[in-house]
């Protein structure tokens, strides 16, 4: 069968640095393709050269076999080229069918808008994706992160789009929401639409590609057809050698409790929560998406502090009311969003690094110059954080490196207690490896670890013990041994279910 | 990374200079290029008492400007200072007139604008209430305020003693020279102190940098305090440049300290910039003003070239963040 898109030795460079270097790539209608690399490889270069965002330094770009020069997004759109960014570019306080044709709505005589047409436009497209649950008029800040993903892909389908670009779709859904996109995906690739499907998790991809196509540094390593690889051979395509385990937790000797949360409230979303972390432990915390675990965490950490409970470090009741208290107790918290909570990101990694430890650092109020920089320099190596150096901006940092860059701030305050919250999202296989292999070192250095993760294979893998969050509460709590992905995995659902029926 | 063709030490230190201080070094080259352009026109532009005016008549928008940033670069802003100007000359000047130590009268006006900004600080940090709507009522506060109390009469008769403006410090202006001092503690405070930090970590990411530990709500009080300091300086160094004191500041009096501060380098956005920017942008204006005079162009020219300035300023700051962003 033809492509639709074609990209024919398509090369870029930001700045005499290279992001692609004459790289072919082609989908076809009625296939999902597939595109991975680790985070740098150029996969976003090669979809914003597709989308029409970003004009490729040389080769050629073909829509139907006709040579074309894309000058704009909307260039790209007219041709049938739509795209789903991973940061939803939705207004938070239009409704979903205004959203969903912001910029082509459909019009009546003398410019004025087709109001009954937009809103009924938007109700079929929305029952075509399955989603006959959400309401056109609804305020769009209102809905859930999955709802607003729906009405993205809406908003790219309402111009009948032959070609549908995705950029990690799933970066932050919860697993059920994954398996309505991926239900979707296939019925817009049953109708014969083009899809190119980025995303960093594996069994997605299996589960829904035709085709993948493999990129690392800018340059094209191969395309195959789905059936013809497995895991292994992707990771180690990806990452230019082969990773035997993704999640290699190893024994440590537990020691004594170092968090003890009992009974823990927050206003309504943290209705009562009691665990214990030991030292050297790692406990892992599943459920859904608004289940109450990033609260509970915010919670302990004291940037929402708890209205109701107890919290013990060490064995000694204390009351937490900042986080500068969390931390003169010796936890860290990683974030969820890094550009939100964790990253300074107009500032240089020295003083991302050394934020959390300026006072420990100083001397008279005097920034200890030479110390912060070993410290940086340190962390770069520790970590790998690919930078030129330790004064190189944040916000130039990849996304894997960006959250080394928040683990070493943290690591550097030497904390004994480590809350990490979706601690390998978005970032790439390689990368997600190290940080286990370093939450293994830690966990054996002592450090109790409470990980919140939406991956199941990363919290069975990593965790010694699992809970189960659901509506702010731990629902369900199993032994390493008794974890088992049907287990924790019916545990989650089914607590889904409960809410879903109340 | 290290070894990639690294250049010599000197070249790599100067690009860092470069990186860091962009903007500054912008206003710096453009204070040159006009005193030199102009000087070469009318050689009287560079005598020693016209470059004496030229820089001790704005010192005090430079000292307000030094306060004025560090707000600015905490992501906030204060259109307020200029009435706060007014009202701290006015007070000094009423001291002096009416007797009072030359100390105090120079000392009162830093303690109540220390005061009155500290309240802004609180409303913004406390109450979230946004600055600039917070400094919008104090704006209009301080100047019915003063208008109310002086009935728009000016002081005369000040002590000698008093006005500071008109002395001279190793033989440089006391303006200059204050300013200067100010600039350069204020500057290694800000880029050394581990406060300079935590400021610039809240105007860079205030959740964040409350997640990593600073006060943030606390920093934010003592930067308005410290910027109501600086104005009191300002105000003192305005009030005793003539032998009187108009009740009435220069009109626009904030928004001359705000550019100075945003053609400085400060970013509006907060998080980025150094008060010797604004300091230099300062000195930049007035010599732009005593330019257009030596050139023979209308002073009214003034504000159109401060205009274009900022303009071009701004937009020459996203297109470097532009450029500096677009690694992936």
């Amino acid at each position: 069968m033809p492509s639709i898109v074609e990209l024919k030795e398509v090369s870029k460079s930001f700045g005499g640095v290279a992001a692609l270097r004459g790289v072919n790539f082609e989908v076809r209608p009625g296939e999902v393709h597939a595109l991975l690399g680790e985070n740098g490889a150029g996969k976003s270069t090669l979809i914003r050269i597709m989308s029409g965002a970003l004009p490729p330094d040389a080769g050629e770009v073909y829509v139907s076999g006709e040579r074309v020069r894309l000058g704009s997004p909307r260039d790209a759109r007219a041709r049938g080229i739509a795209t789903v960014y991973q940061e939803l570019l939705l207004f938070p306080d239009l409704t979903v069918a205004e959203n969903i044709f912001l910029g082509n709505a459909p019009r009546k005589r003398f410019l004025a808008l087709d109001w009954s047409a937009m809103r009924a436009r938007a109700r079929t497209l929305l029952d075509s994706l399955e989603s006959r649950e959400l309401d056109v008029d609804a305020r769009l800040g209102d809905l859930s992160v999955a709802n607003r993903q729906r009405v993205e892909i809406a908003k790219a389908l309402s111009q009948e789009p032959r070609v549908l670009i995705m950029d990690e779709p799933t970066a932050s859904l919860a697993e059920a929401d994954v398996q309505r996109l991926m239900a979707v995906v296939r019925m817009l690739r049953d109708r014969g639409v083009a899809i190119v499907y980025v995303s960093h998790k594996l069994p997605e991809i299996f589960a829904l590609a035709d085709r993948v196509t493999v990129l690392r540094d800018g340059a094209l390593i191969g395309t195959r057809a789905a059936k013809e690889v497995d895991e292994q051979g992707l990771i180690s395509m990806m990452v230019g050698r082969s990773i035997d385990q993704l999640f290699p937790k190893e024994a440590a000797p537990l020691g004594e409790p170092l968090l003890e949360v009992e009974d823990l409230r927050y206003r309504h979303v943290v209705n009562g929560v009691s665990f214990s972390v030991r030292a050297g432990e790692i406990l892992g915390i599943a459920g859904l998406v608004g289940s109450g675990r990033t609260e509970t965490a915010l919670t302990i950490f004291g940037i929402t502090p708890a209205t109701g409970g107890r919290i013990k470090v060490n064995g000694k009741p204390v009351i937490i009311d900042s986080p500068r208290r969390a931390r003169d107790l010796g936890i860290a918290y990683v974030p969820e969003d890094r550009g939100l909570q964790g990253l300074i990101r107009v500032q240089t990694i020295r003083e991302n690094v050394s934020l959390a430890i300026l006072d420990r650092l100083s001397r008279l109020s005097v920034v200890n110059r030479k110390d912060e920089l070993r410290r940086a320099d340190e962390a770069i190596t520790r970590f790998g954080i690919r930078a030129r150096g330790p004064e190189m901006l944040v916000r130039q940092l990849s996304g894997g490196n960006q959250q080394k860059v928040v683990l070493g701030k943290w690591l550097g305050a030497e904390p004994r207690i480590l809350i990490m919250d979706e601690p390998t999202r978005g970032i790439d296989v390689g990368a997600k490896s190290e940080v286990h292999a370093l939450m293994s070192r830690l966990a054996q250095q002592g450090l109790a670890i409470v990980m919140i993760s939406s991956e199941l294979p990363e919290v069975l893998g990593m965790s010694d013990r699992v809970l189960v969050m659901s509506r702010g509460q731990v629902v369900a709590s199993f032994d390493r041994a008794a974890a088992t992905p049907d287990a924790v995995g019916a545990a989650m659902t089914h607590a889904g279910q409960e809410r879903g029926a109340v | 990374m290290e070894a990639i063709a690294a250049p010599p030490l000197g070249a790599r230190r100067l690009r860092r200079l470069a990186a860091a201080y962009g903007q500054e070094l912008v206003v710096l080259g453009a204070l040159v290029v006009l005193m030199v352009g102009v000087g070469l026109y009318n050689p009287r532009f560079l005598s020693d008492t016209s470059l004496t005016s030229v820089f001790s008549g704005n010192a005090y928008i430079a000292v307000a400007a030094i306060g004025m940033s560090m707000v600015i670069i905490t992501g906030n802003i204060d259109v307020s200072v200029g009435a706060l100007i007014g009202v701290l000359g006015t007070i000094a000047g009423t001291l002096a007139v009416n007797g009072a130590p030359t100390w105090v009268s120079w000392g009162t006006p830093l303690l109540v604008g220390m005061a009155v900004n500290a309240v802004i600080g609180l409303l913004v940090a406390y109450a979230r209430i946004p600055a600039i709507v917070v400094t919008l009522g104090m704006l209009s506060i301080l100047r019915g305020g003063l208008i109310s109390a002086t009935g728009g009469k000016w002081i005369s008769g000040l002590p000698s003693a008093f006005r500071l403006a008109q002395e001279r410090f190793f033989g440089v202006p006391s303006g200059v020279f204050i300013a200067a001092i100010l600039t350069v503690i204020a500057a290694l405070w800000m880029r050394y102190s581990s406060t300079g930090r935590a400021i610039y970590a809240v105007g860079g990411n205030a959740e964040a940098a409350r997640a990593a530990g600073v006060r943030t709500q606390g920093m934010l009080v003592l930067v308005f305090a410290l910027h109501g300091f600086f104005a009191g300086i300002a105000a003192v160094l305005f009030a005793t440049q003539l032998q009187v004191i108009q009740s009435t500041v220069p009109p626009n009096l904030e928004m001359s300290i705000i550019t100075a501060s945003v053609i400085g380098g400060v970013s509006i956005l907060g998080g980025t910039g150094t008060v010797i920017g604004s300091t230099l942008a300062a000195l930049l204006f007035s010599a732009i003003a005593s330019a257009l005079i030596f050139v023979n162009i209308s002073a009214y020219w003034l504000r159109a070239v401060l205009g274009l300035l900022i303009l071009g300023t701004v937009l020459a700051d996203m297109a470097r963040r532009r450029r500096k962003g677009r690694i992936q």
